[in-house]
């Protein structure tokens, strides 16, 4: 595992174009990610956010159609889904899935067990496993009912938002990619949510955090901030960027970039 | 489009483990059915007369009746002249006495099946009443049963050792009239299990049975009768496999359960009876006849399946609730995958007042299948403040299979109350997705997933045998979404 890797590379995003179902939706996106940094990426709906989070996670059903992603120097693209994991890719969903009858706590030890042993480590034991998941649980003020609960069941939608920060800090990715995790959250929630995602910046983790509003970046300043338009980046900039966003909108960096 | 990264149709051919034939020397009968052929089977098994009787009495309904064909089901025409209605392994001996006396190969053959016949098995507290295409050849702890008055044997040993309780019961929950498939076994049984829980007595282990189908084209018609007198309790487990054939072979059981005052009948299957190639080549036509009558009052009948084999499953097993205060359950997962085709549910019908029933099925298709629930929900005139509350679920794995709902609700009492609900979900592209972005493999995803839906049956089975379910539904459906 990575110690002291300040300013090492984590994600290389070169010319990536994907589509759906024959639809073009990245075209030649550029970006470059470093440990220890947090990268907002914004954009109006439909701009291409969530395509970018799920074909960095390896979802089968958007293609890539050209352009290369290293992730610590990997090819990040010939892997599937669960090897893009267990190296420490994490993806905090738009939507967390609910899975009946399948204990949240099940699900985590058993994703923490893949990571694990992807890295040579014995399987966590019951007792050092519910140690663990209780501090984090505090952290994101969550109380012991959660654990017994079917996977995402009948969660409100701040609750779930909460469990997938819960999971990212369980998981300690290298990597957390997150998908409008500020979405459908009321104040409090929103609150809760960034705090938890603020104390696991790290010096030797990169966050990539996906939104539509500035709001969550009240709580959790980025070092960039890009603008992701019509499937590429039309504009990067720092924490400023999101506050003129805010004020303006986002034609005027179209016709901007239109301009040049 | 495609759900995973992985080439998942390779995954799908999982291959039947239970797929291999005993070289044994079987006393078998030439294909064919008459009434020579009945005389013959209760002459072989020294039946009182009475016995031959009831066969032939059912024989002759049966030439009355025509094979339904109601059921969502297709398979071609069945040629009932050309199945051998009896087929026994050859004793060395006039039988065996102990397992020493028992055919090695056979002792292989059921270890090769996992059936805990030997120490292990006490260790288990299973005992195990086997029954090898129609004869049981070996029976365990038969004496702590015995000093607890327990009564479980092969069918066939209980005509000669209670011919009283045998007139007495068979057939009276399951008539030799009730439907074409029980008047065919009612004619021509071998063999089966037989219960008897006396009075007040908690039976001290699990029962169990493991049937299988070894000998090629031979029918297998099993009786089995469950007794339990008032204010006794009985868990009993039944397990199927059958051996790997090309043509399809008939199976068409009768099971009655008889619950008396205060009594409590627990049933458990899981079947794996072979399902048939991943191209719908051969595999075990099921038609099964399951009903159990709660005669008494406050008794209660609970039927608990994991259904994962046959390449035809028809069974309805059901509860007919006459005591008041009578309590039926079905809980139930069936899976049908490649080309199985799955037609199965319950019943359950009210006469006492204020007796309750519940339903819980589980239906999961995967590959070509079909998989239906059909289930009847019947409140008589005189079932003053009866209750049921029915959930209905199906999984679907894939795109070209189907999963169908027949629901029948008859209600003639209006204090009754009756719920319904049903859900139908596609095994979410979504939750797979979930599982492998942290990390899990694919397999691990799916059986995760499966077992959490069927978490509500699984709970219901024995611990011992809520593992093997676990197991047996993860080698059924290993690589199934695609």
């Amino acid at each position: 595992m990575t110690t002291n890797t300040q300013n090492a590379a984590i994600l290389e995003i070169t010319d990536l174009s994907a589509e759906i179902n024959g639809r073009a939706i990245l075209k030649s996106l550029n970006l470059h990610v470093r440990a220890g940094e947090v990268h907002a990426i914004m954009g109006p709906n439909g701009a291409g956010k969530s395509t970018l989070s799920q074909v960095l996670a390896g979802r089968q059903s958007y293609a890539v159609t050209a352009g290369s992603v290293l992730f610590r120097g990997e090819n990040l693209l010939s892997l599937p889904p669960e090897e893009r994991a267990r190296r420490g890719l994490f993806l905090g969903f738009q939507y967390p899935v609910e899975i009946p009858g399948v204990n949240n706590v099940y699900l985590l030890k058993a994703a923490l067990n893949a990571k694990r042993k992807q890295a040579g480590l014995p399987e966590v034991d019951a007792f050092e496993f519910l140690g663990l998941v209780r501090e984090k649980m505090q952290l994101m003020q969550m109380d012991e009912s959660f654990l017994s609960r079917g996977v995402n069941e009948g969660f409100s939608g701040g609750e779930k938002k909460r469990n997938e920060i819960l999971q990212m800090a369980v998981l300690e990715p290298v990597l957390a990619i997150l998908d409008e995790t500020d979405s459908g959250l009321d104040i409090d929630a929103l609150k809760v949510v960034a705090n938890g995602v603020t104390s696991l910046r790290r010096h030797d983790r990169a966050i990539l955090l996906v939104t539509h509003y500035q709001r969550l970046l009240d709580y959790i300043t980025p070092d960039y901030v890009h603008v992701l338009m019509d499937g590429k980046i039309l504009k990067s900039g720092t924490a400023s960027l999101a506050h003129e966003l805010e004020a303006r909108g986002y034609d005027w960096v179209r016709e901007e970039a239109a301009n040049k | 489009m495609a759900s995973t990264p992985h080439d998942l149709d390779n995954l799908v051919a999982q291959k039947y483990q239970h797929g291999f034939v005993t070289d044994i020397e079987s006393d078998t009968v030439p294909p064919g059915l008459d009434e020579d052929l009945i005389r013959l089977i209760s002459a072989k098994k020294k039946e009182p007369q009475f016995l031959l009787d009831w066969r032939l009495k059912s024989y002759r309904h049966w030439q009355t009746m025509q094979e339904p064909h109601w059921a969502h089901v297709r398979y071609p025409a069945i040629d009932y002249q050309s199945i051998s209605y009896y087929s026994a392994p050859k004793a060395k001996t006039d039988g065996p006495k102990t397992l020493a006396d028992v055919d090695p190969k056979l002792l292989a053959t059921y270890d090769k099946l996992g059936v805990p016949l030997h120490e292990r098995a006490r260790l288990a507290g299973v005992a195990v009443d086997a029954v090898f295409d129609s004869v049981s050849v070996a029976t365990t702890f038969k004496d702590r049963l015995s000093r607890a008055g327990v009564v479980f044997c092969p069918f066939s040993e209980a005509v000669q050792a209670h011919p009283e309780l045998i007139e007495q019961y068979l057939g009276s929950v399951v008539p030799t009239t009730d439907n074409f498939y029980a008047a065919l076994n009612s004619a021509v049984f071998t063999d089966g299990s037989f219960v008897y829980i006396p009075k007040g007595v908690r039976c001290p282990m699990e029962l169990s049975t493991y049937f299988r189908i070894n000998a090629a084209n031979t029918g297998q018609f099993e009786r089995t009768l469950i007794i339990a007198d008032e204010g006794s309790h009985v868990s009993y487990l039944e397990g199927c496999t059958a051996p790997m054939r090309d043509e399809n072979q008939l199976h068409a059981a009768v099971v009655e359960l008889v619950a008396l005052t205060d009594a409590t009948i627990k049933y458990s299957t899981v079947q794996n009876w072979y399902p048939g190639d991943e191209n719908g080549l051969g595999g075990i036509y099921n038609f099964v006849t399951k009903r159990g009558e709660c005669r008494g009052d406050r008794s209660r009948i609970s039927w608990t399946q994991v259904e994962t084999g046959s390449a035809i499953t028809w069974k309805y097993p059901s509860c007919v609730l006459l005591g008041n205060h009578s309590v039926g359950e079905f809980y139930s997962v069936a899976v049908a995958n490649h080309y199985q085709q799955a037609d199965t549910g319950t019943k359950m019908i009210h006469i006492g007042k204020n007796t309750r029933s519940t339903i819980v099925s589980k239906g999961i298709s995967a590959g070509h299948a079909n998989n239906s629930y059909r289930g009847l929900v019947k409140v008589a005139t005189s079932a003053e403040g009866a209750r049921n509350y029915t959930q209905c679920d199906s999984l679907l794995m894939g795109s070209e299979c189907g999963a169908y709902t027949f629901p029948y609700i008859e209600v003639k009492n209006p204090s009754a109350t009756v719920e319904h609900e049903a859900t139908t979900s596609k095994i979410g592209e979504d939750q797979l997705f979930y599982c492998l972005q942290r990390g899990l493999s694919q397999e691990d995803a799916i059986n995760m997933i499966v077992n959490g839906f069927c978490k509500s049956v699984f709970k219901e089975l024995p611990m011992e045998f809520a593992v093997e379910a676990q197991n047996l539904l993860a080698v059924s459906l290993e690589g199934a979404v695609g």
